[in-house]
This record gives structure tokens, C-alpha cells and sequence, in this order.
């Protein structure tokens, strides 16, 4: 698994590759949350999962865990690039309806920064 | 049900072995080349759901304990079967609730998820004595019960 961050137009863009379960689930919040931390303003963050092969309800309790922790900071999270199998995980466990979901991670930076 | 083919693995509740577990049981799996892409990966996920749960819940992150997953073709279908003899849970309806989990980091979907993904889910629950998880796929959508009713 890596995780890679970067900063794009004043969003926090994370890249994940590889497995994301319960043995890495821990890599995604040792990234995001020190980088959570650095910010002044209320974080805008987009995970992009065109890399991840498989994904577990580990990996998703990641994902929601960095997401309430951005809400409770008055920012915004997204995720963009999903394959097929990510996308009926994160439907079949309601997550399309609390975390928003762009086709790409261009989509996500500006739909963000658009306020969607 | 006639059993073609059957493999038993323990390991230790390492979260390392969460991914050798589902690689394993795919591998295991793909023998029968009648189940499609998505089953395999319907199977992974599911494995990977139960012996989380086995590491996380079971044994509480005990390393020195062990997960058994015993696997079985039959003509119909493939069963997995993971056991732990870990805490057990004092209420099984209660944890089979979608989003019910006692972790903060977690999404309580992991039963959830086995449910809507397998033909057949089962569990079975003793405190103090451990718990047995039954996950059948039935191939090719075909009912999968051992009393021959359709589960679909």
C-alpha cells in the first residue's frame, strides 16, 4: 500500500495504491491526519482511489474516520476515480450517501473548491 | 451436497494474514472456472470481512491466537467456514445490524456486506467460547442450502 500527498489548488489530494484493509488502514490515517493538522482554514481533501485493487469495510472505516474528522473541522471530503468493484462496495454500505463521489480527480479539486 | 475438493488453513490473528486468507481462498476458488470475476472478488471480500472480525473482535488484536478458515467445493457451490475461539459475541442479531460496531475506526458493515454478497450467511456465537461464520456461494446464482430449498 502507499499513500502519496500532494497539495492542488488549495486541496489536499492523497493518492492510494495497493490494498486497502485491515492491515492498511492505519497507513491512510498516518498521512492525512498530521496533514490535517498543518492546515489554518477549514481542509478540502480528495482521496483518489484509482489505485486501490481491493478495499474492505476496514478500508472504508479509514475513509469515514478522515471524513468526520474533516467535517468536524468545517472542511470537505471527497473521493474520485473508483473502479467498478470500489463503486458497488461503496454503494452496497451507503457510503455514495454521506461522501461524494467524482469521476476524476481534476472533478473532485474543482467541485470542491465550486462548494458541491 | 457432494464435496469435490477441501483445504483447512490456521494462522495467527495478524492482520497480515488478512490478505493470505482472501489470496488463499480465491486461489482455492478459481478451480471451478464456472464462478465469474466478480464471485472471486464477492469471495475475497467477504473472507477478508470475517477474519477482521475474527482478529479485531475475536481475539482483540491478541497476535498469539489463531483463525481457522476451512474451505470446501461442492458441486453447487464453495463454502468458507472461519472460526475463532475468541471472546464470542453475547448478541448476534445486534452485531448483524448494518453500521452496529464497537470501534470508532470502523464501519460495522462487515456482516452487512456478507450477507448481501453470499448465497448463505451464518453465525454462530458462544461468549467465552468463540465464533463460526458460514459463507456460501452458490454457483452459477443456483440455490445453495444443504436441504436442497432455493435461497433466491
Amino acid at each position: 500500500m502507499s499513500v502519496k500527498a500532494k497539495h492542488d489548488r488549495g486541496c489536499l489530494v492523497v493518492s492510494l495504491c495497493g490494498e486497502l484493509d485491515l492491515k492498511t488502514a492505519g497507513e491512510l490515517k498516518a498521512t492525512v491526519d498530521p496533514a490535517l493538522l498543518e492546515t489554518r482554514t477549514a481542509p478540502t481533501v480528495v482521496l483518489d482511489l484509482s489505485g486501490v485493487n481491493f478495499m474492505d469495510s476496514s478500508g472504508m472505516g479509514a475513509i469515514l474516520g478522515r471524513y468526520r474528522t474533516v467535517s468536524q473541522m468545517g472542511g470537505k471530503l471527497a473521493v474520485c476515480s473508483l473502479t467498478p468493484q470500489l463503486r458497488k462496495l461503496f454503494e452496497l454500505t451507503g457510503l455514495t450517501r454521506i461522501i461524494p463521489v467524482f469521476a476524476s480527480q481534476d472533478d473532485a479539486v474543482v467541485g470542491l473548491q465550486g462548494g458541491e | 451436497m457432494h464435496s469435490i475438493n477441501r483445504v483447512k488453513m490456521s494462522f495467527q490473528a495478524r492482520p497480515d494474514n488478512v490478505g493470505f486468507a482472501r489470496v488463499a481462498v480465491a486461489c482455492f476458488a478459481s478451480q471451478r472456472d464456472d464462478l465469474t470475476v466478480d464471485d472471486i472478488e464477492d469471495i475475497k471480500l467477504v473472507v477478508s470481512e470475517a477474519v477482521s472480525n475474527a482478529i479485531i473482535h475475536g481475539y482483540s488484536g491478541d497476535e498469539s491466537k489463531y483463525v481457522t478458515v476451512d474451505c470446501t467445493l461442492y458441486d453447487e457451490g464453495i463454502e468458507v467456514v472461519v472460526e475463532d475461539q475468541g471472546k464470542g459475541m453475547e448478541d448476534v442479531d445486534k452485531a448483524r445490524e448494518p453500521a452496529f460496531t464497537t470501534h470508532p475506526e470502523r464501519m460495522g458493515m462487515g456482516m452487512t456486506l456478507m450477507e448481501a454478497l453470499m448465497t448463505r450467511f451464518e453465525v454462530t456465537s458462544q461468549l467465552g467460547q468463540g465464533t463460526r461464520v458460514v459463507l456460501f456461494k452458490a454457483f452459477g446464482g443456483q440455490g445453495g442450502t444443504d436441504d436442497g430449498t432455493d435461497q433466491e
